[in-house]
């Protein structure tokens, strides 16, 4: 107080009335959606991959309607085409040029010239057969994220329906289903998965029976820790007490308390699942042609990898675009639902 | 009198704290001035989050790293090895010196939960003896025979085969009387307690309590008592401070606090203190809850919750008044302008009761 | 902790032993019996029948089935090599296999453990963006894919190392397929350090540790990695196993000469003598694996070495392990 300090003549008084009523400023704040939903956005790298995501999923949706090709037709005469696209091409790219190395050296060959085909575009090219590999990409992305999207939602119930039940009742009920559940995993997922498909014709149904096997654990494991965590609190508590059925208090009381964490378990599953499906396809065991997926185009383009890059780089670029936005996604959404892991 | 016998172990002027967080800068500490001395009992007393911790992280130097001091001393006086009287400024010394000279061998904390604070995969023995060996204070040989006696000391049983126990081979209060050996070991001259028997179970927290006195009493070290429970503060302390929103808002001897409080806020603490003989009295509660440091705090910050609040209040922080020469009180109702204000009645009876106690008792 | 190591051992044989039932009542529904071969008459099957137990009622069989592989002889393979033990089919294929995987395994624990405690101890700096960019592509991005990546551009384009695997260069010609099958192992093990240690680093016995003193490397080795490092033993597990699954893939690239590349060639081919033979033997891996891990995990906590129960509150269990590998509770700030 060494500075002159200006007194003002009411400045002794008492103030009037009681005092300020104190709103809590450090807790309140608006609801858990709209806060969800807040901290989501400010993460750019989830918004970027969600974004991403959508894209992808549109041109799975339109992508082979875009042009006048179809996912089987072959064109034998065609075969082998590297990427034109209108515009670019006067660029210099993708014009379907393509330098093939041979044993007397580089030889630059471009199908459209030689051909004499001035009308016809094949955007990312076309494959060994002559398909056009635009179309069978987009149409591979939709069967790959059709798996892995039905496969997630069936898991997740699943998962959720046995890990509720059995973190609800526990006891002898408890320890039956977590021994099955720990057989279940003590079996690895690709022998699981590798006998499932030589017993019944690998298709899009067994795949995703094959997906669901191997990995509704990892959803139940955590639909019964959060219920061994909220079966013992208040709210379910009294609802007990009020004479709530089973049903309600598993499904309506404590459903919803998780239902972050299950969605967020959901998009980390979509992710395994598209490289499960791939897996499978690459080593064989994916889904029959002329249907494709991306594991399966991936496989198809391998055996002239060398020689023809452009056939392998479309699928692969969106498999792992896939994967990587969907984990990103997934990590930015537990962040959204549950902050207290990114303030430590 | 005091002044030629009190010997000032440290002296904190004018510390500002800032942590950076994620919504924004939270200024923690606000300017506080403290004084601890040779084999006094000085406590902070506060809700939490009033700063007590942070204050007392800083003086050993493991602040959180987010954490940043704006402005502010902290000098520690210490006898050197070469048996000279140092004194240093603690926010001014390098890391590695202040834990080569200063952490653990002179200044040593126990902290609040001795579940958590002791490292789980080391025998409970090297702990102890692993800072009288970094220190270079003693061969492993004789460590281990002083780490045997400090557990003796501090009432383990069967010390010398609980030295080969890991910590979830104890209980809670025994691991509490391990984390004191630890603080003990390399003889420090001050020693830090931050809410050290919040963790145990009542019974417990008095045996602790006792020993962490009788330490005291023994070594004449200094101890900061760092609390939110008035009623150890009443039982242990020499000095009090009583902190709000990053300041310390009321100091003085543990008599001056008790039976002549001066600040809304102590008078606040003290009416909600819990006590035995006065069931029959509704627990009171001071009313909202402390200010969010994230903002700036303009005038008073406890004046939002003062019954007694003045204009002033608004405006202008209160600066400490003196009310003896050990007695100071941040509030504006000490300033001879200000209206008389009378402690709330409920605090007088309290008092009334407690003086006849002390009498009664002494 | 004996009746811990007891009680993990049994729970193990029996998994396996239920794996083997499945395995073997699989093989019943397989189609195509060994002797579906239309030149034979009925009689002639019988007869055949009988000398190879055929007739015999299942619960028999299986026994025998067991005894069989117990002894280490799963059968001959139809359809890759005609006739040919299948035990000697895999003991050609072991070498190839044991060593990507094992480099890939060192590498990947090594490197990771490495970006993992960099990322931590230099938080917020370049090293742990870099280490956090790593892990996330690493954990995102198949193993394949990298495969392919290095096959073509190290392989092909740079003619740097081998494109596939050859007996005239043992060691260039494993260092690709083996960064490629690295990958995952890797940036999961630097994402787990990093949270592990994290964790550990703000710790109160970190703090009391400090307010000991005690600074610089040992405040770091003895208290912290320490600490660190023990969960990470649990991840190794499920990341092995991962790796097996990756092997087939990468072993297919890189024509490795190898189980993983064995077990494709089978399916293709659909021998299942040979993938049911090899299925046991990754079970039977997987499973060991798990137990080592387990068990190696109790002797070096001492909170589990400790207890007679074998089992200390918050240690992680058999399942969320993989849960834990792939979602570390704590993510980059």
């Amino acid at each position: 107080m060494s500075e002159k300090t200006e007194f003002f003549p009411d400045d002794f008084e008492r103030i009037a009335g009681e005092p300020d009523a104190v709103v809590d400023s450090g807790f309140t704040s608006d609801s858990y959606w709209r806060d969800v939903r807040r901290r989501f956005i400010t993460n750019r790298g989830a918004v970027i991959a969600l974004v991403f995501i959508i894209l992808i999923v549109f041109f799975a949706a339109f992508g082979p309607v875009m042009n006048q090709y179809s996912y089987k037709d072959q064109n034998l005469s065609q075969k082998n085409f590297a990427p034109r696209i209108p515009l670019l091409e006067k660029l210099g790219i993708f014009n379907g040029d393509e330098a093939l190395k041979t044993t007397m050296g580089v030889k630059n060959i471009n199908g459209y010239r030689d051909k004499n085909l001035p009308d016809v575009y094949y955007w990312f090219g076309s494959d060994t057969l002559g398909r056009d590999i635009w179309t069978r990409v987009w149409e591979g992305a939709r069967i790959s994220l059709g798996i892995a999207v039905v496969s997630a939602l069936i898991n997740m119930t699943l998962g959720l329906c046995f890990g509720l039940i059995s973190g609800y009742f526990g006891g002898l009920t408890d320890s039956i289903m977590q021994r099955f559940a720990e057989i279940n995993n003590g079996i690895p997922r690709l022998v699981i998965v590798t006998l499932l498909l030589l017993v019944f014709r690998p298709g899009f149904v067994t795949i995703v029976l094959a997906l669901v096997i191997t990995d509704w654990i990892s959803m139940s494991r955590i639909a019964r820790a959060e219920m061994l965590k909220l079966k013992e609190q208040e709210f379910v508590l009294a609802s007990r007490t009020l004479g709530a059925n089973h049903r309600t208090i598993i499904f309506r009381e404590v459903l919803p308390n998780i239902i972050g964490q299950v969605f967020t378990q959901l998009m980390f599953s979509i992710p395994t699942a598209i490289f499960m499906e791939a897996f499978l396809s690459f080593v064989g065991l994916g889904i029959p042609v002329p249907q494709c997926s991306l594991g399966s185009l991936i496989n198809d383009a391998f055996n002239s990898f060398t020689t023809h890059p452009y056939q392998i780089i479309p699928p692969i670029l969106v498999l792992a675009l896939l994967m990587l936005c969907f984990n990103i996604l997934a990590d930015g959404l537990r962040e959204a639902f549950d902050p207290k892991l990114k303030e430590m | 009198m005091e002044n030629q016998t009190r010997k000032k172990v440290m002296e904190i002027r004018n510390l500002s704290i800032t942590f950076r967080t994620a919504v924004g800068p939270v200024h923690a500490i606000r300017g506080v001035d403290l004084d601890m001395h040779r084999g006094e009992t000085v406590a902070i007393v506060g809700e939490s989050g009033s700063g007590k911790s942070v204050t007392m992280k800083a003086a050993m130097g493991i602040m959180d790293k987010n954490g940043q001091v704006d402005s502010g001393t902290i000098f520690y006086t210490y006898l050197s090895d070469d048996k000279t009287e140092k004194t240093v400024d603690i926010l001014q010394m390098k890391k590695k010196e202040l834990r080569r000279h200063i952490n653990g061998k002179r200044i040593a904390m126990i902290f609040q939960d001795p579940m958590t604070s002791l490292d789980p995969t080391m025998m409970i023995g090297r702990q102890i003896i692993e800072g009288m060996l970094w220190h270079k204070r003693a061969t492993r040989k004789a460590a281990w025979g002083k780490a045997v006696k400090l557990l003796e000391e501090a009432g383990i049983d069967d010390a010398e085969k609980r030295m080969k126990n890991y910590p979830h081979q104890l209980s809670g209060g025994m691991r509490q009387r391990v984390v004191i050996a630890i603080a003990l070991a390399c003889d420090p001259d001050l020693l830090i307690c931050d809410e050290p028997t919040t963790a145990l179970d009542v019974t417990i927290q008095a045996k602790i309590l006792e020993l962490i006195q009788r330490i005291q009493k023994e070594r004449n070290i200094c101890v900061i008592y760092i609390t939110h429970d008035l009623g150890v503060v009443a039982k242990i302390a020499d000095y009090v401070n009583v902190m709000y929103a990053g300041r310390i808002i009321e100091k003085g001897t543990v008599d001056e606090i008790f039976f002549d409080p001066r600040h809304p806020y102590t008078w606040g603490l003290l009416s909600a203190m819990p006590d035995m003989d006065m069931s029959n009295e509704r627990l009171f509660a001071i009313p909202g809850s402390p200010p969010n440091l994230l903002h700036d705090i303009q005038g008073d910050a406890f004046a939002p919750r003062n019954p007694f609040a003045l204009n002033i209040d608004k405006r202008l922080e209160p600066p400490m008044f003196r009310i003896s020469k050990t007695h100071f009180a941040a509030t504006w109702l000490l300033d001879p302008r200000a209206p008389k204000v009378e402690m709330p009645e409920i605090l007088k009876n309290r008092i009334q009761a407690m003086r006849e106690g002390e009498i009664g008792h002494g | 902790m004996k009746s811990f190591i007891f009680k993990r051992i049994l729970i193990s044989v029996f998994t396996l032993l239920a794996i083997t039932l499945l395995l073997f009542l699989l093989l019943q529904l397989m189609p195509g019996s060994p002797f579906n071969d239309e030149k034979l008459n009925d009689d002639q099957r019988a007869v055949l029948n009988t000398k190879y137990g055929l007739d015999q009622p299942l619960p028999v069989q299986f026994c025998k089935y067991v005894l069989n592989l117990v002894k280490g002889d799963f059968g001959v393979s139809y359809n890759i090599s005609k006739n040919t033990p299948i035990s000697q089919l895999v003991q050609s294929r072991i070498p190839a296999s044991v060593k990507v995987g094992g480099m890939a395994v060192s590498l990947g624990a090594l490197t990771g453990l490495l970006l993992g405690i960099v990322a931590a101890l230099k938080r917020g700096t370049f090293w742990d963006s870099l280490s956090t960019v790593i892990s996330v592509l690493g954990v995102s991005v198949p193993s394949y894919v990298f495969a392919l990546a290095l096959s073509y551009f190290v392989g092909f384009k740079l003619n740097l190392l081998p494109m596939l695997y050859n007996m005239k260069e043992p060691f260039a010609s494993i260092i690709l397929p083996s960064i490629a099958l690295s990958m995952f192992t890797m940036a999961s093990i630097a994402r787990f350090t990093r949270n592990e240690m994290l964790e550990v680093l703000g710790s109160e016995y970190m703090l009391l540790a400090e307010s000991k003193g005690i600074s610089g490397a040992p405040l770091i080795l003895r208290h912290a990695l320490r600490n660190a490092l023990i969960p990470i033993v649990t991840v190794l597990a499920p990341l092995i196993v991962d790796l097996i699954t990756g092997s087939l893939v990468v072993e297919k690239i890189f024509s490795i000469p190898g189980i993983g590349s064995l077990l494709v060639t089978a399916i293709q081919s659909n021998d299942y003598n040979v993938v049911i033979a090899l299925s046991f033997i990754y079970s039977a891996l997987y499973i060991a694996i798990m137990l080592v891990v387990d068990i190696l995990y109790g002797l070096i906590d001492p909170r589990i070495r400790l207890s007679k129960e074998g089992g200390a509150p918050g240690r992680p269990g058999f399942i969320t392990r993989w849960a834990r590998v792939l979602r570390p509770k704590r993510k980059a700030v």
